[in-house]
């Protein structure tokens, strides 16, 4: 259940404040999602700098309209999980090769090292690793097109 | 462009074309352009380019996705802010608590922005510490060459090639076997020959009426014979030979996959799965193996004939050659397309065969959790899951390769009736004997027999193809625990231990973050804080399981990178909390470290571990046989045997990751008092999640977030009523709750 009492501001550092009910202030809260790929919108949780739940939102929707803002840019600066939706190329069907992909999140290369850096996680989602670590998502492979699919098969 | 010369720095060049001149035109004239870093996302995380230049007195920037210049002079209060989390990091410029701008980057930028980010730091100190004294900026040296990843080029079909490094010790079998390859072939070429005098000078004319020449008939029989026996005879042992030297490369390559598999560092082994490995030593070698012994050699065979072949047929007749040659292209065209499919369809397979063994690598292991959760029927579906994968991508792939062998096959029929129909027209013409005829379906019908078995070359050759490549990723794989180029040798080690700024980075997270403890020779250290706060990561990383990404490690004042890796491990006593203990026996297991150890010693050690009494009353005493499928042990006895382990090899640090984490309170006692023998007079770092067992430390450190929070005794910590003080707290009082199971 949300607690009644607390507000959220962000100050001129660009940091979210939060203070709880009975008015300790957290500088620097951070939100995050429970299930980021498999649930994103269900549950998000308000942490502190040194990583205790502040405030359990079970849905965005149940947030005021002055804080609801907040939270979703929070949420977008800090989450980075590209979405990849069409293979544009890649330099071999050999690791390690080098991909050039079309995702949500505008155009980008990125180094593929080894074939199991392609990981199935909750189906049908996959999830490909690139050489610094950077996780790109695959959402179902067999909902992209046809050239990026034959692609992706000679990897995976 | 009057101003481009007022600019100056080495990383001018360093820029992309298109921000260079537009950087030249926004900077102040007369600067020195000390870092630069290309962000390339915006604030909402979409890619975009954007760019930060540092010059001595200001910060220009074209934020990413935005088209305005913004540019900040500095000043002694700015600081430039650096964080990171899930492979995007940001530096954020402040002033007095406001934020002026922040980027973002993935972290592949992160060399460059680390390095902006200390000029900068850099800069500003000189700022605030001289305002007048015009100390000379130091323009920050250019991008360090390992920074630049080496462009991923990947291995292809030649990957065979290199197999040459492993078959160059057996350079003069081969030749031998090459040489023995050619004369059998020769010696099969000869009979068909006799068929044409054997047609033209004996059977014909005794059809025309002439009588048989039977010393004729002997003769060509003999030679049939002769030449049949010649190429058995030669056959025979370029097989063997051939054989030899394949099975003593496949020897070599998987005993070198393996020594490189050993030496790689632990990075490489926490993201690989031990099926995969296992199937890449064992079965891919075993292919690669088959491939040389049988494919390559009956394919060079092939050439041979064929190569052969047609020159004896263009020496018979030329014309009725080339009608036999002809459909030779056509067959060449057909593998060539099969081949891509194929290739990538093997390949694939090899993918789905290497999940099938991972579910078994990952159920058997966890086996009673299987049996506990009653989930068999779950494991079992996974199995016919991956499985059904199998079948359907090997379905796809026989498509294929079913139709391939009998296309050939109609071709090869193709190609005899163009041979029966021309040369039956050119024997009409009287241009040749019936014997030329007879002698050129001898040959061309073995020739496209081997044609045939030509055409399974593509497969095999892809199928070892894929192999090797994958062998190879293992060979080329560099262990990114390197071995210094010139190493320093450490003669006796004292057992000093500094960490200096240590940073460390797990894929692309950041665990620690400049660390720096000392510690004294013969000191323990117990390290302190809640799961995830480092401390394994520490201690992986002066056991040089890992390298830092920043800072230093210093044993004895000398960089543990300019150490010999095995020389310096050597020093080191390592108690796990889960022991390992090998298959063979008690005695073994503890010399696991110093496999010449006398019995005397071994015993020595043992005792000293508290584990002699409980070995001698297993039945074989210490050849009792432990480990897998060996004596049953409890976690307190294994743990004592690893501690006799590290005891034997006598080492001047040593480390203890929850040594006594997974025993009870009890059996804890007996390994405590085992430790406390193995601790006298080593360095010693300890950790623990139950912090009465530290009680001994001379000092802790407590971690938190992968930073040292606190340092100093057990009293001064309580004193102080810090991070150490709650964590105490919190795990006395869930001590008491443990003993008042009734409260609540």
């Amino acid at each position: 259940m949300m607690p009644a009492t607390f507000s959220l501001t962000r100050n001129a550092r660009g940091l979210l404040v939060f203070v709880d009910a009975q008015g300790t202030v957290h500088e620097g809260a951070v939100p995050v999602r429970a299930f980021p790929i498999t649930a994103p919108d269900e549950g998000l949780s308000l942490v502190s700098p040194d990583g205790h739940e502040l405030l359990w939102i079970a849905d965005l929707a149940d947030l005021s309209d002055t804080h609801r803002p907040l939270i979703a840019e929070a949420l977008a600066a800090r989450e980075f999980m590209p979405v990849i939706q069409r293979i544009v190329s890649v330099s071999s069907f050999a690791t390690p090769s080098t991909w050039t992909v079309e995702t949500d999140r505008g155009s980008s290369t990125f180094v593929l090292k080894g074939e199991e850096d392609i990981r199935r996680l909750a189906p049908p989602n996959l999830l490909v690793s690139d050489s610094h670590g950077i996780h790109y998502l695959i959402r179902d492979a067999s909902q992209l097109d046809k050239a990026s699919r034959k692609l992706l098969d000679r990897f995976f | 462009m009057t101003r481009t010369a007022s600019v100056s720095s080495p990383l001018l060049p360093l820029l992309s074309g298109a921000w260079r001149e537009e950087v030249v035109q926004h900077l102040e004239p007369n600067t020195v352009l000390l870092a630069a870093f290309e962000p390339d996302l915006d604030a909402a995380l979409h890619f975009a380019s954007g760019i930060v230049v540092l010059a001595q007195k200001q910060l220009l920037t074209h934020q990413a996705g935005s088209d305005v210049w913004q540019s900040w002079i500095l000043s002694p209060s700015m600081t430039l802010d650096y964080h990171d989390h899930a492979g995007v990091g940001s530096l954020a410029l402040c002033e007095n608590g406001v934020l002026f701008a922040e980027w973002r980057y993935t972290l592949g930028q992160n060399p460059a922005a680390l390095k902006l980010q200390a000029a900068f730091n850099q800069q500003v100190e000189q700022l605030a510490h001289t305002h007048t004294a015009h100390a000379a900026p130091t323009p920050l040296a250019e991008e360090d060459p390992e920074d630049d990843l080496a462009p991923p080029t990947p291995p292809s079909t030649w990957t065979l090639f290199r197999l040459w490094r492993f078959a160059r010790p057996y350079q003069g079998q081969l030749l031998i076997g090459f040489v023995l390859t050619l004369l059998s072939t020769a010696a099969t070429l000869v009979p068909p020959y006799l068929t044409m005098p054997l047609m033209d000078k004996v059977l014909i004319p005794y059809q025309n009426g002439a009588p048989l020449d039977f010393w004729q008939v002997g003769t060509y029989l003999s030679g049939l014979l002769g030449a049949g026996l010649v190429a058995w005879s030669l056959g025979w042992a370029k097989t063997y030979i051939l054989a030899l030297v394949s099975e003593r490369i496949g020897a070599d390559l998987r005993t070198t996959t393996y020594e490189h598999l050993l030496q790689l560092s632990l990075e490489y082994f926490g993201g690989k799965r031990t099926g995969d490995l296992m199937a890449r030593i064992g079965s891919e070698t075993d292919r690669i193996c088959v491939f040389l012994s049988l494919h390559l050699l009956d394919f060079a065979t092939d050439v041979l004939m064929i190569i052969m072949t047609s020159a004896i047929l263009f020496s018979i007749n030329h014309w009725l050659a080339l009608a036999t040659l002809l459909p030779l292209p056509f067959i060449a065209w057909m593998i060539h397309v099969v081949r891509d499919k194929l290739r990538h369809g093997f390949e694939k397979i090899d993918r789905i065969w290497s999940e099938v063994t991972n579910v078994l690598a990952d159920t058997v292991p966890g086996i009673r959790v299987v049996k506990a959760f009653a989930q068999e029927t779950r494991e079992a579906n996974r199995f016919r899951e991956a499985n059904r994968h199998n079948l359907a991508v090997n379905d796809k792939v026989n498509k294929v390769w079913s139709l391939f062998s009998p296309t050939v096959t109609l071709l090869t029929e193709m190609g005899l009736l163009v041979v029966w129909a021309f040369g039956i027209w050119l024997v009409s013409d009287d241009q040749i004997t019936v014997g030329v005829l007879t002698a050129f379906l001898a040959y061309i019908s073995r020739f496209y027999t081997r044609l045939d078995s030509m055409s399974r070359i593509v497969s095999v050759t892809q199928k070892a193809a894929a192999g090797a490549k994958r062998i190879f990723d293992i060979l080329d794989h560099v262990s990114s625990v390197p071995e210094a180029k010139n190493p320093t040798h450490l003669t006796h080690v004292e057992g000093r231990i500094e960490l200096k700024n240590v940073g460390f980075r797990y894929g692309n997270r950041a665990v620690t973050r400049g660390i720096n403890i000392n510690i004294a020779p013969g000191e323990m250290v117990g390290l302190v804080g809640h799961s995830g706060s480092g401390k394994s990561t520490l201690v992986n990383l002066i056991c040089r399981f890992y390298d830092v990404a920043d800072g230093a490690i210093l044993v004895d004042g000398v960089d543990i990178r300019q150490l010999p890796v095995a020389e310096y491990r050597r020093h080191i006593g390592l108690v796990l909390q889960e022991p390992f203990l090998f298959f063979g026996t008690i005695a073994d297991n503890i010399a696991y470290g110093k496999p010449d150890a006398t019995r005397a010693e071994i015993m020595a050690a043992a005792r000293a571990a508290h584990a002699h009494e409980f070995i001698l009353r297993l039945p074989h005493g210490y050849d009792s046989l432990v480990g897998e499928r060996g004596q049953a042990l409890s976690g307190g006895e294994r743990q004592r045997i690893s501690i006799a382990r590290a005891l034997l090899i006598n080492p001047r640090i040593l480390i203890m990751d929850e040594a006594t984490a997974s025993v009870d309170t009890e059996t804890e006692k007996e390994i405590q008092k085992a430790l406390d023998n193995l601790v006298q007079g080593r360095t010693t770092i300890a950790i623990a999640h139950r912090l009465s067992t530290l009680r001994r430390a001379d000092r802790l450190v407590v971690l938190d977030r992968g930073q040292v929070e606190e340092e100093g005794t057990h009293d001064a910590l309580m004193a102080k009523q810090g991070a150490y003080y709650r964590l105490y707290q919190a795990q006395a009082r869930r001590t008491e709750s443990d003993f008042a199971p009734d409260a609540e």
